[in-house]
């Protein structure tokens, strides 16, 4: 389903953040990359996302080359993809039921489909009850549950999850994860990138480890290992 | 097909409105501060311009003030005085005459010093009418009357039967000093004016694009966002240039009604200044106008600012 075909990415100050790394996720995988700040984690989800672009190699999503995408045709791709970051990065000014609306409206969905699947994607990640609230009104833990419910809305292929547990508490930590696995098992392929040892090792699941760049392990069921 | 399509897009306008309305609303903070630098924007174009057509009908009643007098002698007939007319009203550079006989000039004077005796005395004693006819010239331009007189001192004069000139004098030479400086402070009025206009436009609509930058500014994550998640640049634009509108419609109302108190004010201070002239009675009598044009810009103002601002990061 995504192919890195030996990717290289030198930002303009020289230094090197991914150095030829090649890997492919399967379609229905859960797949957690680990390694320390610097990495390239980050770099890795951004490539998919079309935020940056390779320096060198190509990478291949359902057999498109996504960096050669025309940028009009940017927006359809990325609404395959449910993204989830650190820090929620939820519309301040926007309720729950908004802002998990706002990812369907950008993808032209019409009214009805927005009034019956909000709920639904609140539901599923036990938020319904704070539908109306905004997020200064929610804490860290439902925060990522709305992002999730936004990321999720679209029926992606694909979730992205960058660090979602980094701000959060052990206990919202393992809810966070359980609602990813039952993503994962309804057939959404996860990648999940982590610093939290005790989520990797329950998890699992696939585990790719990297270091300074370049892949250093990568375990079918792996444990966190650095 | 095309229906869909249609029934989309109206969907998709809908929303994006929607969207400015309620972030317009719930950013009460950003909007005001936007609102606030448009409103002087606005408050200052407006000012300008009702100053500078107040100042322009002004001028123009000074303007209005200025002729050249031709005399003619005394035996001047008064066929040929017609015919002096004719050619001078066939230039360009005329914008009216105005024919004074000598029998005209004498009871206009008798009606001026009707309350003088002596000087009614005096005319009494000279016995016949010692006043020449004359022709009251406005010319279109006060740069004009040098060449209308430069006409009428030419050869183009007509000639009396006796071969000299009908023309006895033409009193811009008098005058000329005075017109030549009203023309210069007309024209360095009016360049000044333009002048202004244009800088202080300049200064105050960079003012709110820099506001409007700042506001796009602490909006830039939530635009990053917005694109992550897949929408289009245009579904993210819309709303910030629907934003854009509304400060520019709200700027222009208040812009419009800040001015009715400042002109109410100046009204009566430019009567007494120029004449009669009443900046309030001008501001009322073109209100309308006025406010088109604040509307107008405001508007235009808002949505540039916003597109200009949001370019950089929609690069998502």
């Amino acid at each position: 389903m995504i192919v890195f075909d030996n990717i290289t990415k030198i930002y303009s100050d020289h230094s090197k953040a991914l150095d030829k790394v090649s890997f492919s996720i399967e379609q229905g995988e859960f797949v957690s990359i680990v390694g320390q700040s610097g990495a390239g984690k980050s770099t890795l989800l951004k490539m998919i996302l079309i935020e940056e672009l390779p320096t060198h190699g190509k990478v291949l999503f359902d057999t498109l080359n996504i960096h050669t995408l025309p940028r009009k045709l940017i927006p359809e791709y990325r609404r395959r993809i449910g993204s989830i970051f650190q820090d929620f990065r939820l519309l301040p000014n926007r309720t729950a039921y908004e802002n998990i609306a706002f990812a369907m409206e950008a993808a032209g969905r019409s009214e009805e489909e927005i009034d019956a699947d909000v709920p639904h994607a609140l539901d599923l990640v036990g938020l319904k009850s704070k539908m109306w609230n905004f997020p200064h009104e929610m804490s860290g833990g439902e925060k990522q549950r709305a992002a999730i419910a936004r990321a999720i809305v679209n029926q992606p292929v694909l979730i992205i999850a960058d660090e979602p547990t980094g701000n959060l508490d052990p206990l919202n930590t393992q809810e966070i994860i359980q609602v990813l696995k039952k993503i994962n098992d309804l057939g959404t392929t996860v990648i999940l990138t982590t610093h939290n040892k005790g989520v990797i090792d329950s998890l699992k699941k696939r585990v790719i480890t990297m270091e300074h760049g370049t892949i250093v392990r990568d375990d079918i069921h792996g444990k966190y290992v650095l | 097909m095309a229906n869909m399509f249609s029934k989309h897009s109206s969907a998709q306008f809908r929303r994006i409105s929607r969207s400015g309305f309620i972030s317009f609303w719930r950013n009460q903070a950003v909007s005001l501060a936007a609102l606030f630098a448009m409103t002087i924007t606005l408050f200052a174009i407006g000012a300008l311009m009702v100053g500078s057509t107040f100042l322009d009908v002004f001028l123009g009643t000074i303007k209005d003030k200025v002729d050249v007098t031709v005399y003619f002698v005394e035996d001047a007939q008064e066929s040929d005085i017609l015919t002096v007319k004719s050619s001078l009203e066939a230039l360009p550079e005329v914008f009216s005459t105005e024919y004074v006989s000598r029998d005209v000039a004498l009871a206009a004077f008798r009606e001026r010093h009707k309350d003088d005796a002596v000087m009614l005395a005096a005319l009494d004693e000279i016995g016949s009418n010692p006043l020449r006819a004359s022709i009251n010239i406005k010319a279109r331009e006060l740069s004009q009357y040098e060449s209308v007189t430069k006409f009428l001192e030419g050869e183009n004069a007509v000639v009396a039967p006796s071969g000299t000139s009908i023309i006895e004098k033409v009193n811009y030479r008098q005058n000329k000093l005075v017109i030549d400086r009203m023309n210069k402070l007309i024209d360095y009025s009016r360049r000044l004016g333009t002048a202004l206009i244009f800088i202080l436009s300049l200064m105050s609509v960079l003012v709110t694009f820099n506001t409007i930058s700042l506001a796009l500014y602490s909006a830039r994550d939530e635009i990053s966002v917005m694109k992550l998640v897949g929408a289009a640049n245009n579904f993210v634009r819309g709303p910030f240039l629907v934003q854009g509108a509304m400060y520019g419609v709200i700027s222009g109302l208040c812009a419009a009604a800040l001015l009715y108190p400042i002109t109410l004010w100046l009204g009566s201070i430019s009567a007494a200044a120029f004449g009669g002239l009443n900046i309030f009675s001008y501001y009322l009598a073109h209100f309308g106008r006025i406010l088109i044009v604040l509307l107008v810009s405001g508007v235009a103002i808002g949505i540039l600012s916003s597109y200009l601002a949001i370019i950089r990061y929609l690069k998502v």
